[in-house]
């Protein structure tokens, strides 16, 4: 089935309107809003602080722990029952991943630096928002980073290889492939990547190819927001 | 050594708060939001005050009314104390202060008849309208109380139906029936410090407390909700003054809707 038209008038390679604040939340250490579409996320960051249950403390280094979590209003659907699912602990877990490779915690030894996202309203994307506000969150905090994280799905609706997915778009009759990725944007390096559908190989070149683009696009607006809370501010 | 709480006590005792204000003053900014969450939930809002943030969102579903009261929908409201809003929160199950928030939460709109609980119900015996109220925060900066109540309220005033053509509900339609809030419970929090009685404590204030005194007040003044907390007794004559200046902020708060 052929898709030569987007349901909301975009581009094939353009995001959703997209906006980013940090500095969100007082008692955290670093936080950030950060909204794609529909999808808004908020993370906040608290630590290094003293990491239970005990056996987990690493003595080489610090330990990130991300949790994802959507609030119970934020569906477009049924109420969500609070509390963890397995889909959201698999979440937590490949958030985690997606940023652990830009951060050095080994000044911190034993010690963890949690990150807690919440969705307060969802419509497709949910991770990568969740993994773009984290990322400013942990730069709002100060702690050192070798490159912010940028995250955004790609996939394949009917034939046509689009960047940034809605909740209408996943579901599309014809078939559509979503394909969530994060990226190191200065050093091109993939953080997550998942995939649920079929699709060519060349199909997949094509898709990360415009996730490349968009994790380039959302670099900027991090950057800005960043910008915006710290410009003139000197160390 | 002076700790965080002496400090705060010995202020209090002098007749002074940390920030400057009086103690029947309560912080700002003091806002509501309408809507934050307004593609997803039937209704929605934030509530600001001071530095403390709270969300709140209310989802409709339908269900088989209870046995004892066959004729009439219900409400349910949860308060998610998470971990996003303070390192003094863990996450896991709803913690005690969580539950006593939101049950604190739910008399003052159950006992007021807010919501015309009659009008929920769809089909007698058969079918009625579940109101859930989810309350999140997100900056936890003290009187967490009176901005649940608060963000309760506005969430409720916020909501739509959605489209029920008897069988299912069609979330994605949204109709421009609200919700039968017939009236709007307030709730104010006094608290006593060093003897002394103060509204909107900031955390290190509400630390420094031995007692507190929640009051809900309906559009007619009438009392329709308490709770009183904190290990230490207070007196009748401190309840006297205490529904005195709950029930002057009340109107305040009010008007904030």
């Amino acid at each position: 089935m052929k898709y030569t038209e987007r349901f909301d008038g975009r581009k094939f390679d353009e995001l959703r309107p997209v906006s980013a604040e940090v500095g969100v939340v007082k008692n955290a250490l670093g936080s950030a809003k950060f909204a794609i579409g529909k999808s808004v996320a908020i993370a906040a960051v608290y630590g290094p602080r003293e990491l239970h249950p005990r056996f987990k403390q690493n003595p080489e280094t610090g330990m990130l722990r991300c949790t994802y979590n959507m609030v119970a209003f934020s569906g477009s659907g049924n109420r969500v029952r609070p509390g963890p699912s397995r889909r959201s602990k698999e979440i937590s877990l490949v958030t985690t991943e997606a940023l652990a490779p830009v951060l050095d915690l080994t000044e911190f030894p034993k010690a963890a630096v949690d990150v807690f996202i919440e969705l307060i309203q969802t419509d497709a994307g949910t991770r990568c928002a969740g993994i773009c506000a984290a990322s400013l969150a942990i730069a709002d905090a100060g702690f050192p980073m070798k490159d912010l994280v940028a995250a955004v799905s790609c996939g394949i609706v009917g034939d046509t290889p689009v960047l940034d997915l809605n909740y209408d778009e996943e579901a599309y009759e014809g078939g559509a492939v979503d394909i969530p990725v994060a990226m190191m944007p200065r050093k091109e390096q993939i953080t997550l990547l998942q995939l649920d559908g079929k699709l060519t190989k060349e199909q997949l070149k094509a898709a990360l190819k415009l996730a490349k683009k968009g994790c380039k696009d959302l670099y900027e607006v991090q950057r800005a927001a960043l910008r915006a809370k710290y410009q003139g501010e000197r160390r | 050594m002076i700790t965080g709480k002496e400090y705060v006590k010995d202020l209090v005792k002098r007749g002074i708060r940390d920030d400057g204000r009086d103690f029947s003053e309560f912080r700002q900014p003091l806002k509501v939001e309408y809507g934050i969450s307004g593609k997803a939930a039937e209704g929605s809002a934030q509530v600001t005050i001071g530095d403390t943030v709270v969300i709140a969102g209310v989802k409709l579903e339908t269900g088989t009314p209870y046995p004892d009261t066959p004729d009439e929908g219900t409400l349910m409201v949860n308060v998610e104390l998470t971990p996003l809003s303070s390192p003094e929160y863990e996450s896991g199950p709803p913690v005690i202060d969580a539950i006593e928030l939101a049950r604190v939460v739910d008399r003052g709109i159950r006992e007021s008849h807010s919501l015309n609980f009659g009008k929920l119900c769809i089909e007698a015996e058969k079918k009625m309208w579940i109101v859930c109220v989810d309350i999140y925060t997100i900056n936890a900066a003290g009187n967490l109380f009176d901005a649940c109540a608060l963000a309760a309220l506005a969430a409720l005033k916020d909501a739509r139906f959605p489209a029920f053509d008897g069988e299912k509900i069609d979330y994605r339609t949204r109709t421009e029936t609200p919700l039968p809030l017939e009236r709007l419970p307030v709730a104010c929090t006094v608290w006593r410090v060093s003897g002394k009685l103060l509204v909107d404590p900031t955390r290190d204030e509400e630390l420094a407390s031995d007692a507190r005194l929640t009051v809900a007040f309906d559009d007619d003044g009438n009392i329709c909700a308490m709770q009183k907390g904190g290990n230490s007794p207070v007196s009748e004559q401190e309840v006297d003054s205490i529904v005195d200046i709950s029930s002057q902020k009340a109107g305040m708060l009010r008007e904030v809707l």
